[in-house]
């Protein structure tokens, strides 16, 4: 057998190297492969199965009830109203950091003093640790203390008697979420639609300014479109990170007053994890899936078109 | 007249639309540390007092709550933990993520792109989605409250980016670098240790800071898994165990809030353009 490997590796030099490349290539790739394969595809279909049984967080035992987990979890109010506001806060946050977003990466592709320091600046919602950016905004909108009802007091806004309880009214709840999404998300996109702008060679501004182009043609026709690949990265992020974050509602509300500001993600942790009905929990979560493969099947569409397939 | 008088609006209108970004965003950082540093009889005065300006220290500044904050409370433990996962966690992605991301880049060809596109999309999968099934496998482990929970489950989130960052990197330098190294003998894994990861430190750092950031952030697996004060990371200490009851020690907070998060937004910053070239890698050509 010896002999024979070696013929064929005198006769096809090249192919006996590609092939042990492969080999080697399948070697490097496989740790990575297979701890995603245990570790994400195993407990993703675990949470899939788990929405199917009554398990729970005391013992290991259950039993398999089919959809009934997801009967009670559609019939009940306190869902439905996560799922609505779960899409809502999405919705909105994302079109205002989109809006934003483009005003300000346009901004900032002009030249101007102090530049990098305002890029810092402008990034650091960002870099935050979101449990503790939120923090940060659980005390600005504090009952008592809240700065804002300080402001709106000395403008005028709040007369005598008038006070704004931030965490402790839906609509002002509400508000008080989308606030903290848009100013974290909005450095995000604001960078990669700077990065889209950036790499616009500036011959096509100026092939259109020869054509005569007025501002909004040139930018309906030109920069949108051009931009459109990048614009849908930013989206898509954007609305992954916004729909299936738990952080700012368990942190700011609770999902208070009256479980009227829950999002699915922390209606899931409130069931599955507090309360302990983890079959419950998992099927809320469920809910979340999908967005997500919608979210997935744009993302490879997105990059078939930019050629990376 | 009339056009530099334009252009002189355009100019005030661009600075201002700076500037009104750059307080949105500064806002909550600049309140934590004016919070950090104030007398408690000037934090606590209520917003309903007209006469009181709360932006400005209307009493002398105070280091009070940062020696409470490192002298009375957990926090040193929960930077210590943390920094401790975070190290575990970074070695375990490197171990993973650079033959992987090599790969990809080198040795697998046209299926090699669809499954790191693949691997990439995992990337999407939320902790929030995944926490259930965990806290099932960290309990048939008997890895509850134990920090060795979070080593297991973080590169869950830090390898998929990684490998893709480091594809990307990979694909980027010359083939020429291990080919000369094979022309003159080396066998690949040869060149690849002696040529290509020398010339693979911007990279490799560029995931090491990345990752990093990654676990210090991390916030639902972590408030799922530990339940013991001093096993807490920081992103969940700060929120969840520095009330006590229903008391608020907001200076000390605050000033835990900053002191994590500015460290983290200069390492952000350094590496801006490598994160985004990560996320935007085919959309831009």
């Amino acid at each position: 057998v010896a002999t024979v490997v070696t013929t064929t590796a005198v006769a096809h030099p090249r192919e006996s190297i590609r092939r042990a490349d492969r080999i080697l290539g399948v070697l490097m790739l496989a740790p990575a492969v297979v701890y995603i394969v245990v570790l994400v595809a195993v407990p993703f279909l675990l949470a899939v199965f788990l929405s199917l049984t009554n398990s729970s967080a005391g013992s290991l035992e259950f039993s398999f009830v089919g959809l009934q987990n997801f009967e009670n979890v559609v019939g009940n109010a306190v869902f439905r109203r996560a799922l609505r506001n779960t899409f809502v806060f999405t919705f909105v946050s994302q079109l205002t950091v989109i809006v934003l977003g483009n005003v300000l990466a346009r901004a900032l592709m002009k030249p101007f003093f102090g530049k990098s320091i305002a890029r810092f600046l402008i990034l650091m919602p960002w870099a935050a640790p979101i449990s503790l950016a939120t923090l940060g905004w659980l005390w600005i909108f504090d009952s008592t203390f809240s700065v804002i009802n300080w402001v709106l007091k000395v403008a005028g806004w709040l007369g005598p008697g008038q006070w704004y309880y931030w965490l402790g009214d839906t609509t002002l709840g509400m508000t008080a979420i989308i606030i903290i999404h848009v100013w974290r998300m909005l450095p995000f996109s604001t960078v990669i639609l700077l990065a889209g702008l950036t790499s616009i060679p500036a011959e096509v501004h100026e092939a259109a300014d020869i054509d005569g182009a007025g501002y909004f043609s040139k930018m309906f026709r030109v920069t949108l479109p051009m931009m459109l690949p990048i614009l849908t990265v930013a989206v898509l992020f954007g609305v992954v990170f916004t729909f299936t974050d738990m952080s700012v509602v368990y942190l700011l509300t609770r999902g208070g007053p009256y479980n009227s500001t829950h999002v699915l993600a922390s209606l899931a942790f409130q069931d599955g994890v507090l309360g302990g009905d983890v079959g419950r929990g998992a099927s809320v979560a469920i809910f979340l899936l999908p967005v997500l493969l919608v979210m997935a099947v744009v993302m490879l569409r997105t990059s078939r078109r930019a050629e990376v397939l | 007249v009339a056009r530099s008088a334009r252009r002189v609006v355009a100019t005030v209108g661009h600075r201002a639309v700076i500037l009104g970004f750059i307080a949105f965003a500064v806002f909550p950082f600049y309140w934590m540390v004016v919070t950090s540093f104030k007398q408690n009889a000037d934090l606590y005065v209520g917003a309903a007092n007209t006469a009181h300006n709360p932006f400005i220290f209307n009493r002398a500044p105070t280091l009070d709550h940062l020696r409470t904050l490192f002298g009375q409370t957990m926090y040193p433990t929960w930077l210590f933990n943390t920094l401790w996962v975070g190290v575990v966690v970074v070695g375990i992605t490197l171990l993973l993520a650079v033959p992987a991301g090599y790969s990809l880049a080198r040795l697998t060809g046209r299926w090699g792109e669809r499954l790191g596109i693949g691997i990439f999309l995992t990337y999407l999968v939320p902790s929030t989605l995944l926490f259930i099934p965990f806290s099932r496998l960290v309990s048939l482990l008997h890895l509850q409250n134990s920090l060795w929970s979070l080593v297991v489950i973080y590169p869950t989130f830090t390898v998929p980016f990684c490998t893709w960052l480091l594809m990307g990197f990979f694909k980027s330098l010359p083939k020429e670098v291990e080919e000369s190294a094979m022309v003159d003998g080396c066998s690949r894994v040869e060149a690849i240790w002696r040529m290509v990861l020398p010339l693979s430190v911007p990279g490799i750092l560029t995931v090491v800071i990345f990752a990093l950031t990654l676990v210090i952030q991390e916030f639902v697996y972590s408030l799922t898994f530990i339940s013991s004060v001093q096993r807490m990371t920081v992103s969940v200490g700060v929120p969840v165990a520095l009330i006590r009851g229903d008391v608020y020690y907001w200076g000390s907070l605050m000033a835990a809030c900053l002191i994590t998060s500015i460290p983290i937004a200069f390492l952000y910053n350094l590496f801006l353009d490598r994160f985004i070239a990560g996320f935007t890698v085919g959309a831009i050509k």
